[in-house]
């Protein structure tokens, strides 16, 4: 499904990932971890193309990424469906209208959105709030509406960065069910997460990563704070002893 | 393409007092513009009539010189390669050229009882640069009485139009830059308070025309509105013009204004090619900017 294969991405000298192979199968639920600047969100950005390889193959459903053209990019991102942090929903339109938007952008017929959107909407359970603009919303409400409009148009992938960042604990959990059940459906599901509680109860696949590399890859893993964290990391180089 | 037009349309609303300021100031941009256009193809019209008029010479000849001379002169001129045309004019179709050009005021001709004029040779150059090497030659006939043509005036005039024309082609060049610059600046600041959607719409997989599309109609829209505006002022002043100047001028120079309707259906032409051109190259700037990858 997806191939990483000896990819390396550098900032000038920054390292973003370095060497890294690694491979998720269609239907995999993996939690991709570790310390801030570990190199996650180039993981991430690097399957959807916003930012080059430096060297190694990446694989998308035996598409090579890296070879594609600018005009091949919206395809690869048509089956990708991808959840942020902060929701990132647009504030002048409707709950509906948000996921309606992500079909009419890409030409789907407007019957076909009446149909597909309300499925959506029913799908992480947020119907009733059809009519209502997102400022009207709870976070979790919000980052639902995230969600639907994420896999309105059936991506194979979900990508959901951080997506239980900004939530207090119960509504994370809610959260974390509707992804697994998104991934029950066949959907394959990778998110990014620095939430412990979260990653030690799911008994998911965790990848781990530092410095741009992988350092544990695990099934059924569980989220180990003196490597996933950055402050262990300053207490292991012998850095300041916390106060 | 209907969603792109659309979106520029609700856009340019949603955004009113951007659009519209941009609209203003493109639309002074294209009325000073256009006035210099009035100016250039003006003033290129009176110099080529004027200049058509003096690229002649004429050689009076004496009383004496018969016409079999005279055909002698015309054979040795026509040889020139300078010459275009050479002619005899007899006295009495001077005389009834001039009658025709007096119109009902030819009865003055009349009170003389004798033609007072000469026979004479009209000579036409074909480059008014020419003219002295014919002269030259010229000169070294007998039997003429004397030649009048002026060369230094049409020169002068050559020049100035020239002048006119460059300065008005280089300002309408910067005008058309700073059209330019005025749709890019305004697409830009769209396209920033645009910038969540814009960014959604690349996750969610739009491709990269469908996104630029409604920005680039805007800035055509932008382009045409001005022009559309820019036009009608034109024409109007242009209409003003025609009525205080316009017949004065025909008395004075023998060439009034160029009419209005060929200038203004050109004149929109080329705005309505120029506001698609300044709005289309304006947004397509700004876009390459902020909506590459
Ligand atoms: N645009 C960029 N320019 C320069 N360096 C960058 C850029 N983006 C990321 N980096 C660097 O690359 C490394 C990996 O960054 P990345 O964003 O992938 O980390 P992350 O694991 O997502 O961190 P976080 O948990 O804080 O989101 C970091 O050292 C970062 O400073
Ligand atoms: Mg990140």
């Amino acid at each position: 499904m997806i191939e990483y294969k000896n990819v390396t991405k550098t900032y000038g000298t920054n390292i973003g990932l370095e060497d890294v192979s690694i491979s998720i199968e269609k239907g995999d639920f993996v939690f991709l971890v570790g310390p801030s600047g570990a190199g996650k969100s180039t993981f991430v950005k690097l399957m959807l193309k916003e930012i080059e390889a430096d060297s190694g193959s990446i694989l998308f459903d035996g598409a090579e990424i890296t070879k594609l053209s600018n005009r091949e990019i919206p395809k690869l991102r048509r089956s990708i469906g991808i959840v942020f942090q902060d929701f990132r929903l647009l504030p002048k339109k409707t709950v509906y209208e948000n996921v309606a938007f992500a079909m009419e952008i890409i030409h789907i017929s407007p019957r076909f959105i009446r149909k597909q959107a309300p499925q959506a909407l029913s799908l992480v359970g947020i119907s009733s709030k059809a009519g209502k603009y997102p400022h009207e919303l709870s976070a979790g409400e919000q980052q639902r509406v995230a969600i639907a409009r994420a896999i309105v148009n059936n991506p194979t992938v979900l990508i959901a960065d951080e997506p239980t960042g900004n939530l207090d604990p119960d509504t994370a959990w809610e959260i974390m069910e509707l992804l697994e059940h998104i991934n029950t459906r066949g959907t394959t599901v990778v998110m990014v997460t620095h939430a412990k509680e979260i990653v030690n109860k799911m008994s998911k696949r965790v990848i781990a990563i530092k410095n741009g590399r992988i350092t544990r890859d695990e099934q059924k893993g569980a989220y180990r704070p003196e490597e996933d964290e950055a402050e262990a990391i300053e207490a292991a180089d012998g850095g300041l002893p916390v106060l | 393409m209907s969603y792109s037009i659309k979106q520029a349309f609700k856009q340019f609303f949603r955004n009113g007092a951007m659009s519209t300021a941009s609209v203003f100031s493109i639309t002074a941009i294209l009325l000073i513009l256009g006035l210099f256009f009035l100016l250039v193809v003006n003033v290129s019209n009176v110099a080529a009539r004027i200049e058509k008029d003096f690229d002649s010479i004429q050689v009076y000849l004496l009383n004496e010189t018969d016409e079999a001379a005279a055909q002698y002169m015309i054979d040795g001129l026509m040889a020139m390669p300078e010459v275009q045309e050479a002619f005899f004019l007899s006295r009495e179709q001077a005389m009834a050229d001039l009658k025709v050009r007096f119109g009902d005021k030819a009865y003055l001709l009349d009170l003389r009882q004798e033609n007072p004029l000469p026979n004479s040779i009209m000579i036409t150059v074909g480059l008014i640069e020419d003219a002295d090497k014919v002269v030259e030659y010229v000169k070294t006939f007998e039997g003429i009485e004397g030649l009048t043509y002026s060369k230094e005036t049409v020169e002068r005039l050559i020049k100035l139009n020239r002048f006119i024309q460059y300065a008005g082609l280089t300002i309408i060049f910067f005008l058309v830059i700073i059209s330019v610059i005025v749709v890019s600046n305004t697409i830009k600041l769209m396209v920033l308070a645009r910038e969540r959607e814009i960014s959604i719409m690349k996750y969610v997989g739009a491709t990269n025309w469908f996104i630029r599309g409604p920005f680039l109609v805007e800035g055509i829209l932008i382009g045409l509105v001005s022009a559309g505006l820019s036009v009608g002022i034109v024409a109007f002043i242009y209409y003003k013009i025609e009525d205080v100047f316009g017949t004065d001028l025909l008395v004075m120079l023998s060439s009034g204004l160029v009419p209005h309707r060929f200038m203004i259906e050109n004149l929109a032409a080329i705005f309505a090619a120029l506001g698609v051109s300044i709005g289309a190259c304006g947004s397509i700037i700004s876009m390459r900017r902020f909506l590459d990858t």
